[in-house]
């Protein structure tokens, strides 16, 4: 266990601090992750900035666009810090940075590489997810978006669902049947869709949270280069497990958690609407406690985690609970908000008639909001099947009669 | 940067664990929790070779120096095994405690507990509780009144007890005090109500009046708190252990009942319950020594959250048994029991939440 800033990790805090202070007025502002707002210049520059700095994409080869540094645990954390005390926009993230770069990393060609990954870090290029389908949900491998192979493209056929992103995405890393003779597991390929591509329509999701964030889209008859396909033909399984590896650690990121909870430890001291501050009511202060435990265990898991991957550690089950843990927590931090406001946490006009401050929308907002999380990327069910199985050992799930996913093989 | 064990932490639980599995199988530790006392000389003193009683002791004093994550290390195996062992008292809180004590004393004391030979009970309970008349008033050299659940008093030699913000170091054998061994539902350790009637204070830690015996006697509580987190740890992994092989074994309805998603179910919470918390303790251990600022608020969380994880665990475990799982011949509930009282010793989480967040300022202190 070594936690300590030595005088390299104080310097290089010291350098990020001057940065963030010469430069923080060309940060743009508000969240640009996920899917990240496009064709805005000032967003643009300041990912470039970022990534000459190697304060985003720090990690990634220098011939990818990236900064090249080797990882150190310890440099993220001061930028984690840094850029959050000082309220400035860490640049784009979401599908393409976190969860496809990546994947691309470790299956993509080097071509692919080249071309895909430097755009994409510098926001250039936005990425949606093409993933789950109407009848493809938790059964994941049951995709049925078929893609044929016509010369030198393929042609594209078929619907997706809950695409984060998809309207205002450039490119979509899609999971395909291209293989339908095969085995269900094994006739799917990995395949990168232009969204400019003729044939293909969006349309947006309304969830209970009043927003679209999420689309359908579907493919009719879209053309695609042959070589968009990613790690082989029928090996679209293996990619997309890597992928969603990465989403399930990005949808339940600690540094989120951390954000919730001060702005949570905020509220509870400052709002007084109910007659009291809340923090002052016994039974609230013990709920805030409860999940302050909670937040920091996965603050520490989080290093854990990551100290695996720098010695080469298979983390074992530990590895497999953070996506179940993370959006869970979340979801509680947001009770605890609502509960606290009285009946002023379920207004759901930000700024408007009773709730001026506009406290309680955000709020109530997360409660629906990660609650979709919970049963996105994996429900929460699946995520224990997962944890079960290849965590703890326990048998599968008897297969159905025929070419069946066992569910633990779902999302 | 590196967060984990180093390769000295993961060959002492190894070699911890390969003992304990040898050594104190179950059977083994119900023979010993059978005794008055729940205590065996020989088994704590085998366990003393392997340098478990003197992690903490200063290796002036014939101990091994280290840091208290290795001492949560040891605590944790230990809780695996549900050992009937005075390792908290003995090996963690008193030579914490003895931080404070004049060099004359840590060399008359440290060496001894390191090799063994002295286990001490630590009575403290009287500084952060009150149960019903309890409490300990000195007049003059002499203590008077009564201190409640001394930790590790079956095992016990000698006595630290909290007297006011003084720390006083009573002979088992002095004269006026009567040592009561409170049974409980946790048989593998015993704790004890202290009475004292005119009983002479074999020495003040530190001297009468010592500046620095408050902030001991805080650390100590600290220490003692990361340690049962960490037994609480050891218990709830080794529950699901026992769960999940059951599991696989058992069959109902012509399969494993571990094939069933109710039951897999049931296993995967406790291991997402057991895991973060695991990275919580760890980082609770190493903030003891290394990060001042913020050990108090982290022994608090540890201690409150591992017991919360572990009442979770020691249930569904017991639930996963079925029937079984419920008699008295499953060696499940040895650490059922020994959860439950672990949760409540040194404070129960709602009361270290509330100490928590006194800590940050949200409760009155």
């Amino acid at each position: 266990m070594d936690l300590a800033f030595g005088p390299r990790h104080q310097a290089f805090r010291d350098e990020v601090r001057r940065f963030l202070e010469e430069h923080r007025a060309q940060a743009p502002r508000g969240a640009l992750a996920p899917g990240g707002r496009t064709g805005d210049e000032q967003v643009l520059r300041w990912q470039r900035l970022l990534v000459e700095r190697g304060y985003a994409a720090r990690t990634i080869p220098r011939e990818y666009g990236g900064f090249g540094a080797a990882p150190d645990p310890l440099e993220r954390i001061v930028l984690d810090e840094e850029f959050a005390r000082a309220g400035v926009s860490r640049g784009v993230g979401g599908q393409g940075p976190d969860m496809l770069v990546p994947t691309l990393l470790e299956h993509g060609s080097e071509e692919q590489r080249r071309r895909w990954i430097p755009p994409t870090l510098r926001g250039e290029i936005v990425w949606c997810q093409g993933y789950s389908e109407p009848n493809a949900g938790s059964d994941l491998a049951n995709v049925q978006t078929r893609a044929v192979l016509d010369g030198d493209e393929w042609r594209v056929e078929g619907q997706k669902i809950w695409t984060t992103g998809a309207h205002r995405a450039h490119m979509m890393f899609a999971l395909v049947r291209t293989e339908p003779e095969a085995e269900k597991h094994a006739g799917l390929s990995y395949l990168l869709v232009p969204m400019d591509a003729a044939g293909i329509e969006v349309r947006p999701l309304a969830t209970m949270t009043g927003r679209a964030e999420f689309n359908e889209v579907f493919f009719r008859d879209v053309r695609v280069p042959r070589e968009n396909v990613v790690g082989g033909r029928g090996r679209g399984w293996r990619v997309a497990n890597t992928t969603l590896g990465h989403e399930r650690n990005f949808l339940a990121s600690s540094a989120q958690l951390e954000e919730s909870l001060a702005r949570l430890v905020e509220l509870l001291q400052q709002e007084t609407a109910p007659g009291e501050r809340p923090i002052d009511r016994p039974l609230v202060r013990d709920r805030l406690l409860r999940l302050e435990a909670r937040v920091l265990a996965m603050r520490f898991h989080s290093l854990r985690l990551l100290t695996c991957r720098l010695r080469g550690e298979p983390p074992g089950v530990a590895g497999l609970v953070t996506k179940l843990a993370g959006c869970e927590l979340s979801h509680q931090m947001a009770a605890l908000a609502v509960d606290a406001l009285g009946e002023l946490g379920v207004l759901y006009e930000a700024g408007r008639r009773g709730d001026p401050r506009g406290r309680s929308a955000p709020w109530q907002f997360q409660y629906m909001f990660s609650l979709g999380l919970i049963i996105g990327g994996g429900t929460a069910q699946i995520q224990k099947n997962i944890i079960a199985e290849r965590g703890l050992g326990l048998p599968r799930e008897p297969r159905a009669v025929g070419p069946a996913a066992a569910p633990g093989e779902g999302r | 940067m590196d967060f984990g064990l180093s390769e000295e932490q993961q060959l002492l639980e190894a070699s911890l664990r390969r003992f304990l599995d040898a050594e104190l199988p179950p059977p083994r530790v119900r023979e010993v929790m059978a005794g008055e006392r729940a205590h065996d000389a020989t088994l704590w003193g085998e366990l003393a070779r392997l340098g478990v009683a003197g992690l903490l002791v200063p290796e002036e004093h014939g101990g091994s120096g280290l840091s208290l994550l290795d001492a949560a290390i040891a605590a944790e195996s230990l809780g695996r095994a549900a050992a009937p062992v005075p390792f908290l008292g003995t090996a963690v809180m008193a030579p914490v405690a003895l931080a404070a004590a004049t060099p004359a004393q840590r060399a008359e004391w440290l060496p001894r507990i390191a090799d063994g030979r002295l286990c001490v009970g630590v009575a403290l309970c009287e500084s952060f509780a009150r149960y019903a008349d309890a409490g300990v008033r000195r007049e003059g050299d002499r203590l008077h009144g009564r201190a409640m659940f001394a930790v590790d008093a079956g095992a016990a030699d000698a006595f630290l007890v909290a007297v006011g913000d003084e720390l006083a170091w009573v002979e088992r054998s002095a004269a006026g005090l009567e040592v009561g061994l409170l049974r409980g539902v946790d048989e593998t350790r015993r704790s004890g109500e202290l009475r004292f009637d005119a009983t002479p204070v074999a020495a003040w830690v530190g001297g009468r009046g010592a500046a620095d015996a408050a902030a001991s006697l805080e650390r100590a509580l600290a220490a003692g708190r990361v340690a049962l987190a960490a037994d609480l740890l050891g218990a709830a992994g080794r529950c699901l252990e026992r769960a999940v092989a059951w599991s696989l074994v058992r069959e109902q309805f012509g399969r494993p009942i571990g094939s069933f998603q109710a039951v897999k179910h049931l296993c995967a919470e406790m291991a997402a319950e057991i895991e973060p918390a695991r990275s919580l303790l760890w980082y609770a251990a190493h903030a003891f020594d290394a990060a001042p600022a913020e050990a108090p608020l982290l022994a608090l969380h540890a201690k409150a959250h591992l017991a919360e994880v572990g009442s979770f665990v020691a249930r569904t475990a017991t639930e996963v048994h079925g029937g079984i799982g419920f008699t008295a011949e499953c060696d499940l509930q040895l650490w059922f029991k020994r959860v439950g009282a672990s949760r409540a010793m040194l404070g129960s989480p709602d009361a270290l939440r509330e100490n928590a967040a006194a800590l940050h300022g949200w409760a009155p202190v």
